[in-house]
């Protein structure tokens, strides 16, 4: 900010002071021109609350509190859509530890999850967005090398078969560890969440997945407000703010009162089991037992919950 | 008083500063007007950035690091290789070192500050900023690499600009430093120094899911490079002081840091080789961003160009540094003083971090290359940077030749300095 003009001359005052005039006055305009060059910023912030940028992480957020950005949050959803939103905040079951199995010999490759994913957790509408990603793979190995996600023809093709990718929900999660302000943290039930309204967006925690299963809202996610979920939680599916990483909460809104994943539901060919390991009648527990599972680079030490099988 | 008859000096120590660094003959006036006016743009590019999203740059949730946080890992070198005037200035006692030293350290306050802005235009809620203080937000220390790499990046910016300013304050005051105030702060700096680049690497080679990254021979690497592009970007700098200031250099240390350059540039490229032999001859999943960079996978073509050029630059960088020419004041020592500086930004940020991430880790390949934003951006930081540098130096030269002093009450002259 200490540019030229130093040849003007003011014939009134000396020498030095001419020269701090000038200085002071070249101060100036350089403070209006960074002030006029960060303008955008000020029209982004006056759309967020104060009561947003004081807001303390979710788990240290007292009862009262809770209810208070969840009242707030249903507020704000309400009015942006105009339909009867509410935003709840679902806590883990005790004694319940959720895992998921994918019977890959019946999955056709339809593609019915992604969409149901999108549908469900109130995904960016333009991008196309899914937590779920299914790759078209060649017979004889489980190579993704030779995987496509962009299939465009009719299923299931020859020689093919195909696999769905989402969040595996590591016991040992490589985001978690990665995230510099626990914004992103392993729930009892083993699911990994985010707090939209903690995290900071430096998308460490999607160079630490070996999954690909993180997702980042480049723009604010937009959503036709007729197409909205309006049965919303606060660690998954409510409308998520620009800036801010996401990922597959395994639909805790739904799993955590009795329902199952939007994806398992979605799915024609029954590929898809869910439930409580702990649980000892449950299918999960039957196909974990009975069936010759694997996981997705088990090498890496993750410990997925998300299996995979063959039936014959 | 005493401690008021400090705060006195030191006010005015201040005062003068600000006087000297916005003083100068035309040519420094047209070089600050045109670094702010850069900053400027770089300013704007990223309030608009955040205003409509990090849509606004050119990565993705596949590429999902681009030229910002490429830039911070150059940043990150360069400060560290700052320090590389140090260890031979204090440790081997030489004198002719102990001047120009500051010179060293000044530029790693200034690459330090870059590498932080980096990180800052990469953040998606810069608004958020305050979860990242330890105490008021949740820091998750020790278990995040990244919240080591804040500690070790602002441990080393305080250091750095603790000894500048004391060494200068002192010689403002025409007195002799005590040696107590400097000298630990100094050993500190040289270990630290080698802390943030090794640091800044287990951010990368740590994650599990990124083979490309996942070397034991990153950090090495990492300090190796650093210490080549450091102590080059140092003799750009010597060079201007030299024409532009009254200050004299003496042709010695240019020397020594010619000869470090050539040890460090030699086993940078002797540990490039080691990685690429590994890689290419074992083959394997840990090959495909390899094959990627350097010649392109499955038609896919986008980092070959840069990847080229940076070796390019590297190898005839180094061959120049080992001419009779490049210890002496010569045009070929600019040369490959550019040349190397060009290279290792190269092979640092597009060469290393990009790659990381293509293919991804589900090998689905999705290119990247920077968007006007992120050029813009980029620029801005840079220019920051130099502004910073240049003011910093400025102030330092009129301490040095005596042209800002307490004792003085003579009116600062107004020459020009770089």
């Amino acid at each position: 900010m200490s540019e030229s003009k130093s040849k003007l001359s003011l014939p009134v005052v000396g020498e030095v002071d001419r020269r701090t005039a000038i200085k002071a006055g070249v101060a100036t305009l350089g403070l209006a021109a960074w002030a006029a060059a960060i303008k955008p910023w000020f029209e982004w912030t006056a759309e967020l609350s104060t009561e947003e940028f004081l807001q303390k992480h979710y788990r240290e957020l007292t009862p009262a509190q809770l209810q208070q950005v969840l009242q707030r949050l249903t507020e704000e959803a309400r009015e942006a859509t105009g339909k009867n939103v509410t935003v709840k905040d679902h806590k883990p079951i005790p004694g319940v530890q959720f895992a998921y199995a994918l019977n890959l010999s019946i999955c056709i490759g339809c593609r019915k999850c992604a969409e149901a994913c999108h549908i469900e957790n109130n995904h960016d509408r333009p991008s196309n967005q899914s937590y779920i990603r299914v790759f078209e793979m060649e017979k004889g190995g489980i190579n993704f090398e030779k995987g496509n996600a962009h299939y465009h023809h009719a299923v299931p093709a020859k020689d093919k078969y195909y696999m769905p990718v989402q969040c595996q929900q590591c016991e040992n999660p490589p985001c978690v560890t990665a995230c510099p302000i626990e914004a992103t943290w392993q729930e009892s039930d083993g699911i990994v969440v985010v707090d939209y309204n903690w995290c900071i967006g430096c998308r460490y925690c999607e160079a630490a997945c070996p999954y690909h299963a993180r997702r980042f809202n480049w723009e604010k996610p937009q959503v036709p407000p007729e197409e909205i979920n309006p049965n919303q939680s606060y660690l998954s599916n409510r409308l998520r703010p620009q800036g801010v990483m996401e990922k597959c909460t395994f639909c805790l809104h739904r799993t955590r009162e009795g329902k199952l994943p939007a994806c398992l539901e979605a799915c024609p060919t029954g590929a898809r089991v869910f439930g409580n390991v702990l649980d000892p009648d449950s299918e999960i527990r039957w196909v974990l037992e009975n069936k010759r599972v694997f996981v997705l680079k088990e090498e890496l030490g993750t410990k997925p919950r998300f299996y995979y099988f063959f039936d014959k | 008083m005493n401690a008021q008859r400090e705060a006195v000096s030191y006010l005015r120590f201040l005062r003068q500063a600000l006087h000297v660094a916005t003083e100068g003959g035309w040519l420094f006036y047209t070089w600050m007007f045109v670094l702010t006016a850069i900053a400027l743009v770089g300013a704007n590019a990223w309030a608009v950035q955040v205003r409509d999203g990090m849509i606004r740059t050119n990565m993705t949730d596949h590429v999902s690091w681009g030229l910002y946080i490429a830039n911070f890992t150059f940043c990150v070198g360069l400060a560290a290789g700052g320090v590389m005037m140090v260890i031979p200035a204090y440790l081997y006692d030489d004198h002719e070192m102990h001047d120009v030293v500051i010179i060293g350290e000044i530029l790693a306050v200034a690459a330090i500050v870059m590498s932080t802005l980096s990180v800052i235009v990469d953040l998606g809620r810069p608004d958020r900023f305050w979860h990242l203080i330890p105490g008021i937000g949740k820091f998750n220390w020790p278990i995040s690499m990244l919240t080591w790499d804040i500690i070790v990046l602002n441990g080393y910016l305080l250091i750095n600009l603790h000894v500048v300013g004391y060494l200068l304050y002192t010689r403002f005051c025409g007195r002799k430093p005590n040696p107590k105030w400097y000298v630990p702060f100094v050993y500190l700096s040289v270990f630290w120094a080698i802390s943030i680049h090794t640091v800044t690497a287990f951010l990368y080679c740590g994650l599990g899911g990124r083979p490309f990254w996942n070397t034991a021979l990153l950090a090495p690497r990492f300090l190796a490079s650093a210490f080549v592009s450091g102590p080059a970007f140092i003799l750009l700098v010597m060079r201007v002081v030299r024409v532009g200031t009254e200050l004299p250099m003496h042709p010695g240390p240019s020397r020594l840091l010619v000869q470090i350059i050539r040890v460090a540039a030699v086993v940078n490229l002797l540990m490039l080789f080691s990685e690429l032999f590994t890689l290419f001859y074992a083959g394997g999943a840990h090959l495909a961003s390899a094959q990627y960079l350097f010649f392109g996978l499955h038609g896919h073509y986008g980092l070959v160009p840069w990847i080229w050029a940076a070796v390019f630059m590297n190898l005839l960088g180094t061959i120049l540094f080992f001419t009779p020419a490049a210890l002496e004041r010569s045009p070929t020592r600019i040369i490959a003083c550019v040349l190397c500086v060009v290279g290792i930004w190269i092979e640092k940020g597009m060469g290393l971090i990009i790659p990381g991430f293509i293919p991804s880790t589900l090998h689905e390949i999705v290119e990247y290359t920077p968007s006007l934003t992120e050029w813009k951006v980029t620029a801005g930081i840079w220019a920051f940077g130099l502004l910073l540098l240049t003011a910093m130096l400025r102030v330092a030269v009129a301490v040095f030749t005596k042209e800002m002093a307490l004792q003085s009450d003579r009116e600062p002259s107004t020459r020009a300095s770089p």
